[in-house]
């Protein structure tokens, strides 16, 4: 059993057996490569009422060693939140998901509570800068890009 | 550094035999090179070179390091910071890391305000005890979440506690694949403790800890600025070299390592004497960006007589339309279309004024363009002849071998192939980077003094070429002449060199681009004009 595999498991059965903080929802968990949770703001924060956002978690064999890859999707009733850091695309550009960040003690769970705080947070409503012509060219996958972090308060 | 004194002898005995000259010939040659014979002080002050006859103005004080050498040195500044500071070697060392490894700030900042310093080079007051491997009871790791009965788990000073399996995995992460080794902090989120050299021998394998040592090296060398790798492949040699940046623009910096490598230690290239720092890179990019298309659009292209634009004619009648100036002109007279009637064909109008204006014109807008060329070209040949010489060198051994058979010389003997074929190398080398030199001089007196021992130094390589190419059976008679040649082309490099390295120093040059000329230096005297 991979290194990756073992830590996921303990994660799956903590989940299923206290739940998860409120606002934040496992959908599925099929397998121990890719995942989706749902996520909601808890307080009024006009720029997300009554919206839930879907979130992909996709795990390397070397996890939590290495950060997962994780990203909005966008379906018929979860749209991308509008926030300054994540692209339309639904890429996050948030520094604990990258190596620098990253520190093998955070956890699924940990890391739908930051992009929780990250939303309840902001009050803007806008994208990063560059937006629609990153979302045009990119081709990397989220681990590969090198983001800039340059505004940690937001 | 107290090493420096017995290292001064290595570098000064390679030297001698890496120096072109001196060899076979004893005329004036000690006068330029017999500098390294007395230990250096550890100033490095290159005005200082102008008064002494010692050496040649183009050399430069710099001294070679091997790697066990690179690791003294790093262990004898830890073992002082150890004792003045009292604290461990391993946490000296990531003090001296932080501060880059100068020492007089690090000691300063730690008495001024010792725990900030040491937190933010990420060191703990904590005194505790020194970290070690434990079982602790009832323990569960917060990486794999496992809590085994007797797991074996490890935390730094500053008590962030996992099993030692996924520190392992950490450690291997950061150092294999991310290539750290200086800054590998708690795996803890949030907490910048560095790990130290001793804790990670606890937790990992041997190959690791060896990558680790080596990358640790590989950050000393690139967090001081007065240290070099020898480019070389497969050289681990370090070179030292107190040159400023500001002094680039009247110094090129060539050292020489131990492994025979000569380098600039002022940019990323090879040795490029005489030709400074700054005109290297210019050209290098001119060469990189035109070279070639400069090339094809000499051969396929003219220029609108009007506007200048460059146009290809790719077919069709003579009756050319410019497409950014919409001008009319003839391809074969380049005169006005206008003038040309109904008799174009023959293109009669060789004569008609506005056909040689015409022609005037192109000639003065492909002249920079041809300019570029001649030196390109020389450039480009010298370039590709001193890689030829070099495959020649590996030939000339076995020369030397069926030589020593055939006329029963012995191997001193016949060293003497070996001299001229460095010293061909090495002209060539000169001789190649002087076209680039060249290709930005103004024209004035000092140009064409240049120019003439340009002249000389590739006439005297050219025929040491080709003597050096003659059949085995006649090398042996040559012998003599081919000595006589050596020397006297690594004679012709040196008075090049040192005429243009001194009028570089001086700011004599005048040239074509922009070039911020030093200030001239006071010592120099009467022949400072300009």
């Amino acid at each position: 059993m991979s290194f990756a595999t073992k830590r996921l498991g303990k994660e799956l059965s903590k989940i299923n057996n206290n739940s998860l903080p409120p606002g934040i929802e496992l959908v599925s968990a099929d397998d121990f490569e890719e995942w989706y949770l749902d996520i909601k703001v808890l307080d009024n924060n006009p720029l997300y009422q009554n919206q839930v956002y879907r979130l992909k978690f996709k795990f390397s064999a070397q996890y939590p060693i290495e950060p997962p890859e994780v990203v909005f999707v966008k379906l018929a009733n979860r749209p991308i939140p509008i926030h300054p850091h994540i692209y339309s695309n639904g890429i996050i550009c948030l520094d604990l998901l990258g190596q620098a960040g990253w520190s093998p003690v955070q956890n699924v769970e940990s890391i739908c509570m930051s992009l929780q705080s990250m939303l309840t947070g902001n009050n803007k409503n806008e994208r990063p800068a560059g937006d629609e012509e990153f979302v045009r060219g990119n081709r990397l996958r989220p681990k590969d890009i090198d983001f800039y972090y340059h505004d940690n308060n937001v | 550094m107290d090493t420096d004194d017995e290292f001064m002898s290595n570098p000064s005995s390679e030297e001698e035999d890496m120096m072109p000259d001196d060899s076979d010939n004893d005329m004036s040659g000690d006068d330029d090179f017999d500098f390294d014979d007395e230990p250096d002080p550890e100033d490095i002050d290159i005005q200082q070179d102008f008064g002494s006859k010692k050496k040649a103005v183009y050399d430069i004080d710099y001294k070679v390091y091997r790697p066990q050498d690179i690791q003294e040195q790093q262990d004898d500044l830890i073992r002082e910071v150890n004792m003045i500071l009292n604290i461990s070697k391993e946490e000296a060392a990531i003090l001296l890391r932080h501060f880059r490894w100068n020492k007089e700030r690090l000691i300063e900042e730690i008495m001024d305000k010792r725990s900030q310093t040491l937190e933010t080079a990420g060191l703990s007051e904590n005194h505790t005890q020194v970290p070690r491997l434990q079982v602790i009871p009832c323990f569960a790791c917060d990486i794999c979440c496992e809590d085994e009965e007797g797991l074996e788990s490890f935390a730094l000073k500053c008590g962030h506690r996992y099993c030692v399996n996924c520190y392992r995995q950490y450690l291997t992460q950061k150092i294999c694949e991310d290539g750290e080794a200086a800054r590998i902090q708690c795996p803890s989120d949030d907490c910048n403790l560095i790990i130290d050299a001793r804790s990670l021998d606890l937790l990992v394998t041997q190959d690791l800890t060896d990558r680790y040592r080596r990358l640790l090296n590989r950050t000393y060398v690139e967090d001081r600025d007065s240290l070099k790798w020898c480019p070389a492949p497969d050289c681990e040699n370090v070179v030292e070299c107190d040159i400023k940046k500001k002094d680039l623009n009247r110094i090129v910096p060539t050292v020489s390592c131990l492994c025979s490598e000569r380098f600039c230690f002022g940019c990323p290239n090879e040795d490029h004497q005489p030709a400074p720092c700054d005109l290297v890179k210019k050209w290098l990019k001119k060469c990189a960006d035109d070279s070639e298309t400069a090339n094809w659009i000499s051969a396929n292209t003219k220029e609108c007589p009007k506007c200048n634009s460059t146009i290809e004619k790719n077919g069709g009648c003579n009756h050319m339309t410019c497409r950014k100036c919409k001008h009319e002109f003839c391809w074969m007279c380049m005169g006005l279309w206008s003038e040309h009637g109904t008799s174009w064909y023959n293109c009669n109008r060789f004569e008609e004024k506005s056909g040689t204006d015409a022609r005037d014109a192109q000639a003065k807008s492909r002249v920079s363009l041809e300019r570029y060329l001649h030196y390109y070209n020389r450039y480009a040949n010298h370039e590709q002849s001193a890689r030829l010489d070099k495959e020649m060198f590996l030939k000339t051994e076995k020369k030397m071998v069926s030589l020593q058979k055939e006329s029963g010389m012995s191997w001193i003997e016949v060293q003497y192939l070996s001299s001229a074929s460095q010293a061909l190398q090495t002209c060539r080398r000169t001789l190649m980077w002087t076209y680039a030199f060249a290709f930005y001089l103004a024209r004035n007196n000092l140009t064409e003094i240049f120019e003439d021992n340009q002249k000389d130094l590739e006439m005297a390589v050219e025929s040491l070429s080709e003597m050096f190419e003659k059949p085995v059976q006649d090398l042996a008679d040559a012998k003599v002449d081919i000595m006589d040649k050596t020397s006297y082309c690594n004679k012709r490099r040196v008075i090049l060199l040192n005429d243009t390295a001194q009028n570089l120093a001086e700011g004599k040059w005048t040239f074509n681009v922009e070039f911020t000329n030093p200030t001239p230096l006071g010592a120099v005297g009467s022949s400072s004009r300009r």
